[in-house]
C-alpha cells in the first residue's frame, strides 16, 4: 500500500499578517513557514499507521504545488518520516489549479491513500481535497478524524452532529483529515533530519491550467475592543448597551 | 564568515523549541519545586535523538556538529535547565571523553548504549575539597595489579542517580601530583559504590544531583581511558568541551527569560501605556538583547572553533563565562522588568534566576575560566 499525503507551504501560525501592494498581496516578508498542521497531522498519522502495521505500508510520499522555495518545509516532512517527496514546481495560486496539479501527478504515479488536511491555515479554501477526488474520479471521505487500517481492511471516523460515522472505504480513496486524525505532530528525530537530505525529492514540471479564481483585495477584521464591565447593579446601562451599542436586543 | 544557519540546524532548532513547549513546560514549575527528575521526558529525549547527537552515527549517535548542539540547549534551556545539564553532562563530559580518547573495546560497551540513550552518564570530578582546585583529588585509585581499587567520596554529582555509566577522577601515584591522576569507567551498580541524598538546591531543582561514595571499589584495568596518569588532562579537555554545553545553556537561560519579560512589557499597562513604552524598561530590553546577541556570538564561534578541529579552550571558557554572568544579569533584570510578578514562581523568571546562578559555578566557576582566559592571554 502506498499513501501520499499533500503538504501545503503555509506562514507560520503566529505570523503577523500584513499585505502590501495597495492590499492585494500577502506580505511575505520575514515570515516563517511551516507545514500546513492539518497536512503535518495527516502525515503523523500516515507515519503512525507505516509503523504499526509492518510490510503493509509500502512508502509514504508527500507532494507539495510551490516554487523552490518550499523545499525547507518539504524537508522537514521527510525528516518526519515521509520516505520521498514531489514538488510540482509552480506557485499555488487557487484552489482548482492546486488540484489540478496534484491530479496530474497522482494519475502517473497511482496511490492507495491519498490524504489533504481539511483546509491550509492561510487562505482556508477547504476545496482541494473535493477537487482532487473530482478530477481523479476517486471516492472521498471529509472531515475524517481516524485513521486505520483492521484486519487489512480500512477503517476511518468520521464526526457528525453529536457522534460519529464509522467507514470500510476501498483504495484508491481521499481521504480529507481534520484535528484528532493524529494527537500531535510528530517532531522530528535527529536522525530523521539528518537523513532528510539524502531522501529522494522530486521535481515535476507544472501542465498547463488556468486560474478561474484570483485575489482581488484583503482587509483586516477590526481590531477587538476592551471588554466593557458593566456594574451588576446597573441593568438599566447592560440593557441599554446591548440595545444601542451592541444591536443584539 | 557566514551566520546563516542551515535548513537542518534550523530543523533541529524548531525541534528542540517544540519539545520543550510541548515536553517540559507543563510541569517545569512543578518539577522544580518537587525537585522530581524528568523521567517521561527524558524517554521522548531518547526518542528524539537528543543523546549522543554529535556522536559518530557508527556508534549509534546523530552524527551532528556543535552549532546543533549548541542550537539545542539554548531552546531546551530556555524552558527547562535541568533537562539541559543532563544532556549537557552526559554528551559534551561523558561520550565525547569516551568517543574521543576510549579504546574500541570501551566504545563497544559503553560509548554505543550512551550514544544511542539507552543510558545516561555522569561526570565524576569534584570533591568535597576539590572543586575548582581539580589537582587536589583525594579519591584514591590504587593500582592493585589487573584492577583498581576505588575509595573516596565525590561531590555535587549531576545524573549521579540516574546515570548508569560513571567516569571517574581519581588518585593513582599522589607524588605525581596531578600526572598521578586517572579516568576510570565505572558502572554505576559496581558493589561498594553508595549515593548520598538528593541535594536541595537553590535551582536546577529537578536535575539529579548526589554525592557518590566509593568504598572498595573495583574497576578493571582496561576501564582507564588512555594511558596510566593520563585523568587530569583528560579531565581539562573534556571539561573544554563541556563548557560550551554549559554556555549555551547559560544563553538560553538568559534568552529564556528575556522572551518572557519583552511579552510582558508589551501587556503589562502602567501610567496609562504598555511598560515597553517606558524608556527605563526599553533600555532594559535593548540592553538584555545586546548581551544576548554577544553571549551567542561568542558560543556559536566556540563551537565552530571545535567543529573545525581549531584550538578552542580560550573560546570556550571566554563563551561559557560571558554566557553565564549575562544570564545571571539578564534574569535578574527580567524578574525586575516582571516586578511583584517575577518574584511568584508562576511566571517562570524567578526560576531561570535561581538557574542562572549555578551557571556561573559549574563546570568552572567564573573565576576559573578568568584564570585560563589570562593566563592565555599573558602567554601571548
Amino acid at each position: 500500500m502506498k499513501i501520499l499525503v499533500c503538504i501545503s507551504n503555509v506562514p507560520d501560525t503566529t505570523t503577523k499578517i500584513k499585505f502590501v501592494n495597495n492590499n492585494t498581496t500577502f506580505d511575505i516578508n520575514g515570515v516563517q513557514w511551516i507545514i500546513n498542521p492539518w497536512d503535518e497531522l495527516a502525515l503523523t498519522r500516515a507515519i503512525e499507521i507505516k509503523e504499526a502495521n509492518a510490510g503493509a505500508v509500502e512508502n509514504i510520499t508527500v507532494i507539495n504545488v510551490g516554487l523552490k522555495t518550499t523545499e525547507p518545509t518539504i524537508r522537514k516532512a521527510l525528516a518526519i518520516g515521509a520516505d520521498k517527496a514531489i514538488r510540482i514546481n509552480a506557485e499555488p495560486k487557487e484552489a482548482y489549479s492546486v488540484a489540478f496539479q496534484l491530479a496530474e501527478v497522482i494519475k502517473k504515479e497511482k496511490f492507495d491513500i491519498i490524504l489533504c488536511g481539511i483546509e491550509s491555515c492561510d487562505y482556508n479554501g477547504a476545496s482541494v481535497g473535493g477537487m482532487l477526488s473530482e478530477f481523479l474520479d476517486y471516492p472521498s471521505i471529509s472531515a475524517v478524524s481516524f485513521l486505520n487500517i483492521e484486519n487489512r481492511q480500512l477503517k476511518l471516523k468520521r464526526e457528525i452532529d453529536g457522534g460519529y460515522e464509522v467507514i470500510s472505504i476501498i483504495t484508491p480513496f481521499i481521504g480529507i483529515v481534520q484535528k484528532g486524525i493524529a494527537k500531535d505532530a510528530r517532531i522530528p528525530n535527529m536522525r530523521g533530519i539528518m537523513m532528510a537530505k539524502t531522501k529522494p525529492l522530486q521535481v515535476v514540471e507544472p501542465v498547463q491550467v488556468d486560474n478561474y479564481t484570483e485575489f482581488v483585495s484583503f482587509f483586516h477584521p477590526k481590531p477587538k475592543t476592551a471588554c466593557k464591565k458593566v456594574d451588576p447593579e446597573n441593568v438599566k446601562e447592560l440593557v441599554n448597551l446591548l440595545h444601542n451599542e451592541a444591536k443584539v436586543v | 564568515m557566514n551566520f546563516k544557519l542551515t535548513e537542518e540546524q534550523k530543523m533541529i532548532q524548531q525541534a528542540a523549541k517544540d519539545f520543550a513547549e510541548r515536553e517540559l513546560l507543563h510541569d517545569v514549575i512543578e518539577r522544580d519545586e518537587k525537585s522530581i527528575y524528568p523521567t517521561e521526558a527524558m524517554k521522548k529525549i531518547v526518542d528524539l535523538g537528543f543523546i549522543g547527537m554529535m556522536t559518530d552515527p557508527k556508534w549509534g549517535g546523530g552524527g551532528m556538529d556543535t552549532i546543533c548542539y549548541v542550537l539545542a540547549m539554548e531552546e531546551i534551556s530556555k524552558i527547562d535547565s535541568s533537562v539541559g545539564v543532563v544532556l549537557s553532562v552526559t554528551n559534551s563530559l561523558v561520550i565525547w571523553g569516551i568517543e574521543t580518547y576510549g579504546t574500541e573495546a570501551q566504545k563497544e560497551k559503553y560509548l554505543r548504549p550512551l550514544a544511542t540513550g539507552e543510558k545516561i552518564g555522569a561526570f565524576l570530578l569534584s570533591e568535597p575539597e576539590a572543586g575548582s582546585d581539580a589537582t587536589s583529588q583525594h579519591t584514591t585509585a590504587e593500582d592493585k595489579g589487573d584492577y583498581y581499587l576505588l575509595n573516596g567520596t565525590k561531590n555535587w554529582i549531576t545524573n549521579a542517580n540516574c546515570a548508569s555509566t560513571y567516569i571517574v577522577i581519581a588518585q593513582t601515584c599522589p607524588e605525581k601530583k596531578h600526572k598521578g591522576i586517572n579516568a576510570l569507567i565505572v558502572d554505576k551498580n559496581t558493589p561498594g559504590i553508595t549515593l548520598g541524598p538528593h541535594e536541595n538546591k537553590m535551582g536546577m531543582r529537578s536535575s539529579d544531583t548526589h554525592s557518590v561514595m566509593f568504598n572498595d571499589v573495583k574497576v578493571p584495568k582496561e576501564n582507564r581511558i588512555g594511558e596510566n596518569g593520563f585523568g587530569f588532562t583528560f579531565a581539562m579537555k573534556t571539561l573544554d568541551g563541556g563548557r560550551i554545553g554549559i554556555a549555551a545553556q547559560a544563553l538560553g537561560i538568559a534568552s529564556g527569560a528575556f522572551e518572557r519579560a519583552l511579552k510582558y512589557s508589551k501587556e503589562r499597562k502602567a501610567f496609562g501605556t504598555e511598560i515597553c513604552n517606558h524608556q527605563s524598561i526599553a533600555f532594559k530590553l535593548a540592553d538584555m538583547a545586546v548581551k544576548i546577541e554577544n553571549a551567542r556570538n561568542l558560543c556559536f564561534k566556540a563551537a565552530w572553533l571545535k567543529d573545525q578541529h581549531l584550538p578552542y579552550a580560550v573560546a570556550s571558557s571566554m563563551a561559557k563565562l560571558y554566557c553565564a554572568d549575562i544570564a545571571m544579569e539578564v534574569t535578574t533584570e527580567a524578574v525586575q522588568i516582571h516586578g511583584g510578578y517575577g518574584y511568584v514562581k508562576d511566571y517562570h523568571v524567578e526560576r531561570l534566576m535561581r538557574e542562572a546562578k549555578l551557571t556561573q559555578i559549574y563546570e568552572g566557576t567564573s573565576e576559573v575560566q578568568k584564570i585560563v582566559i589570562s593566563r592565555a592571554i599573558l602567554k601571548g
